[in-house]
């Protein structure tokens, strides 16, 4: 049974979808991944699937190529009936994937990484590298893609290693392209340079589902839209139809808040105070350059910069993790330059980390677990008569409170943290923190990489906290959160604090400028 | 030295860096495909007792390596079970894999400790070629197992880089998702690769038993399993290199049971130490120097492979 190529589409004509999956669905062990999920997609559209993380949109999309088998449901290719049992099946029904997280070998060369699965070969198994190489380079001159076959993987830059992936797709003569989040490892330029490529493949007659959930892109690139909300598929629009908000809301089900604050109730109160603060690298030269700042209690303090500026190390120091060379640190009155960083956090510093799978949380042990760390050494997860033992009773009911508060989805608390989407690992984390009540709070990058729901009730949670008088330091790379949000932003840049702004008199452009040292300090608030 | 023993030494070198060799190319393989396989050492004392017993009994010495090979696999497979279809823990399973092995060697091999080998895998006769001065006797005198392990290193080789189960063998050593989204069986894959490694560790073991001692008793490998774990370090995961490094430590094992009748007076405890201590310190050299360049280690070594992970 032959997959018949249905490259001609004519005008008009009511032709078959190119895919329908109808009444799919999938669980996992404590989740309902999908839910009676539909799904249709014409060919030779760009069909975007858009929802929160957690919706299922990675699921579903592994499902159709093969991945896993779903529970329930169907699927039609051409309005045949079809089951893929294995990726390979639906490569040869014409489909690809382009997947978030690259599939790719970093030690084998472009070309190798191409092939592979789908090798050219002689007689006798032996792979055929010139014609392989010829072929690449057809492909690559089809779409308009170019990539050096015979480089190391490994020393390409993102946004090749992602040519490469489409490219492999093409090679193995997909029609059908599955996009995972494509957009989420690029910067900006490399956006636009990827939905160039994908207007080029649908224009030689590629149909492409693109996962996202960053609406401008998806209102930008899409012909079509299929939200999915909690593993359902709640509508499908045309772009043309909606606005951001409208889609936002879609995928979150409510209505959604701004990072917007409106009431100060600053303090005199100094929670946090560096006092000339430098941090050298491995080479004895400054990372962090004599950085003097403070934040009072009730204040929120952005750093914005570009990454590499010194930033992740001035928090390896207000932590403790980082050692500083000269300078001070005062934490509400105390000095703590010196001290551990156990004792830091015993004393009311929170920490919610820029990399929530690195260094928030130990991914395979459950969520109670996760939620003493940190805080490991104070009730209610130990302490009281004998302090060597962890309270699992304490532990577990704290999580509950946590999960209950923090809107963390998940069956229960005793799930392993990489059960959890990463809005929801980032919702407990910061739960964690925030129960804790500590008296200052490093938030760093607290929404990078979750959706808009998760991000809505981070930023609220943050707003809360400081009405209750938490001094927060924020550091973010999202320019809108950081002026939303800020009651003062200072810039970073090579290590020093080159500007201090009022966050009601600036734009995300003219902060831009001022992160690239394009401007310095004049007319600071 | 005289020119007689200098060719003896360098004749024991290359038999010694065979068994060496054999060893660690199985090895190579096992861990181009991401799974680290420290059961050697147990493998090699398997392949050794059954390859000795097989010629003992039916006094043929090719069935004996035919079936220390098929042994060697087999137990091997043990490991792959654990490892690949289960994803236990590499070093936990590996470990586990040389006791199990060397114990059940002695155990199996009672009965044989001590008896004259029913047959020997007698050397190769190159005519005239062994008559050629220095390079006769050293290269054609050999065991048919040495030239096998030459076949054997440059057919992984060929097959590594050329074919396309190379290419996806090296492939689930580097990124196990990306061969399993590829279409290739990273099961398949892994499985082959740690049952051909096996089985080179058999034939290992049976050239010690069938050819270079040629007798059974226990804990006859003496740690040479250990020394060809360490040689795929040395060579970096590259069949030719590990050759290099095979004749070189082939050499230090000679040279250990030589050194005495050169004349030399040495602690003969000391000496039977050096191969071990030089490979202990060719690790920590290796890995120092490693330190600030990216390693040329499969990626994915050591990593079990789950599909269904979200």
């Amino acid at each position: 049974m032959g997959y018949q190529p249905h490259s001609l589409h004519i005008q008009g004509e009511a032709l078959a979808p190119a895919i329908e999956l109808i009444g799919i669905t999938k669980r996992f062990p404590g989740v309902l991944a999908n839910d009676n999920v539909n799904l249709t997609v014409e060919e030779g559209e760009i069909h975007a699937v858009c929802g929160e993380n957690g919706a299922g949109k990675s699921t579903l999309m592994k499902i159709l190529y093969g991945m896993q088998p779903a529970d329930e449901g169907t699927m039609n290719l051409f309005s045949e009936r079809r089951t893929f049992q294995s990726p390979n099946e639906a490569i040869e029904a014409g489909i690809g994937m382009v997947h978030q997280h690259f599939m790719l070998a970093n030690q084998l060369t472009v070309l190798e990484n191409v092939i592979l699965g789908a090798e050219p070969t002689q007689r006798g198994g032996l792979i055929d590298f010139d014609s392989a190489s010829e072929h690449l380079e057809e492909v690559g001159k089809a779409y308009g893609l170019t990539v050096d076959p015979f480089d190391l993987v490994e020393s390409l830059s993102v946004g090749e290693r992602q040519r490469v992936e489409i490219i492999k797709v093409l090679f193995r003569g997909a029609k059908i392209l599955i996009f995972d989040e494509p957009t989420a490892v690029l910067v900006p330029q490399e956006v636009e340079e990827l939905f160039r490529n994908m207007r080029e493949l649908k224009a030689n007659g590629a149909t492409i589902i693109f996962i996202d959930h960053k609406l401008e892109e998806v209102l930008e690139i899409a012909d079509t839209i299929t939200v999915l909300r909690q593993g359902k598929t709640v509508a499908t629009v045309k772009p043309s139809d909606v606005s951001a908000t409208d889609l936002a809301e879609l995928m979150v089900g409510s209505e959604l808040p701004k990072p917007q604050i409106t009431d100060t109730k600053i303090s005199e109160a100094i929670g946090i105070q560096l006092d000339n603060v430098t941090v050298l690298d491995e080479d004895e030269r400054p990372i962090v350059d004599a950085v003097s700042l403070e934040v009072r209690q009730g204040e929120i303090l952005g750093i914005a910069g570009v990454e590499g500026n010194g930033q992740h190390e001035l928090v390896g120091a207000i932590l403790g993790t980082q050692k500083i060379s000269t300078g001070s640190i005062f934490m509400t009155g105390d000095d703590i330059s010196n001290t551990s960083v156990r004792s830091r956090r015993e004393n009311g510093l929170g920490y919610i980390p820029q990399d929530r799978q690195e260094e928030g949380l130990l991914l395979t042990a459950p969520l109670w677990e996760n939620a003493a760390l940190g805080h490991q050494t104070v009730k209610p997860f130990s302490g009281g008569w004998n302090q060597w033992f962890i309270d699992r009773e304490g532990s577990r009911s704290q999580t509950e409170r946590i999960r209950s508060e923090f809107d963390v989805r998940t069956p229960n608390v005793e799930v392993s943290a990489h059960a959890l989407s990463g809005g929801n690992q980032q919702k407990l984390i910061v739960g964690r923190e925030m129960v804790s009540e500590p008296s200052v709070l490093v938030a760093s990058h607290p929404t990078r990489g979750i959706d808009v729901g998760a991000q809505a009730s981070v930023w609220e949670q943050i707003r809360q906290a400081r009405s209750q008088g938490l001094a927060t330091l924020l550091i973010s790379a999202d320019l809108d959160e950081l002026i939303g949000l800020s009651d003062r932003i200072v810039v970073m840049f090579r290590g020093r604090i080159v500007a201090q702004l009022d966050p009601s008199e600036i734009t995300p452009r003219s902060l831009g400028a001022y992160m690239t040292g394009a401007t310095t300090d004049e007319g600071s608030a | 030295m005289s020119e007689a023993s200098m060719i003896g030494l360098l004749t024991a070198a290359v038999s010694f860096g065979a068994l060496l060799y054999l060893a660690a190319l199985g090895e190579l393989i096992a861990e181009k495909a991401g799974i680290l396989n420290l059961g050697v050492e147990g493998m090699m004392a398997m392949g050794a007792v059954t390859g000795f017993m097989v010629a003992l009994e039916t006094e043929n010495a090719w069935l004996g390596l035919i079936v220390a090979m098929l042994v060697g696999a087999l137990f091997a497979l043990i490991h792959g079970l654990f490892t690949v279809v289960l994803g236990a823990e590499q070093v936990v399973s590996g470990l586990s894999l040389t006791i199990l092995g060397l114990g059940m060697a002695a155990f199996v091999g009672k009965s044989a400790v001590g008896r004259p080998p029913g047959a020997v895998l007698a050397p190769v006769d190159w005519g005239f070629l062994s008559d050629i001065p220095w390079v006769g006797p050293i290269l054609f005198t050999q065991s048919p197992i040495v030239y096998f392990a030459v076949v054997c290193g440059i057919a992984t080789s060929f097959v590594l880089t050329r074919t396309r189960t190379g290419l996806a063998l090296r492939g689930a050593g580097e990124s196990a998702s990306t061969v399993d989204a590829s279409g290739h069986s990273v099961v398949q894959l892994r499985l082959g690769a740690v049952a051909m490694g096996g089985a080179l560790a058999g034939a290992s073991g049976a050239y010690l038993t069938l050819s270079l001692t040629p007798q059974w008793t226990e804990g006859v490998t003496a740690g040479r399993g250990w020394i060809a774990v360490a040689l795929v370090i040395f060579g970096a995961w590259r069949p030719g290199r590990c050759a290099i490094g095979a004749l070189l430590f082939g050499g230090l094992l000679a040279l250990k049971t030589r050194l005495q009748t050169f004349g030399v007076d040495f602690s003969p405890i000391l000496l039977s130490m050096i191969p071990y201590v030089l490979t202990i310190g060719v690790l920590i050299a290796i890995s120092i120097r490693a330190r600030n360049r990216p390693s040329s280690a499969p990626a994915a070594l050591g990593q079990a492979y789950r599909r269904e992970e979200r």
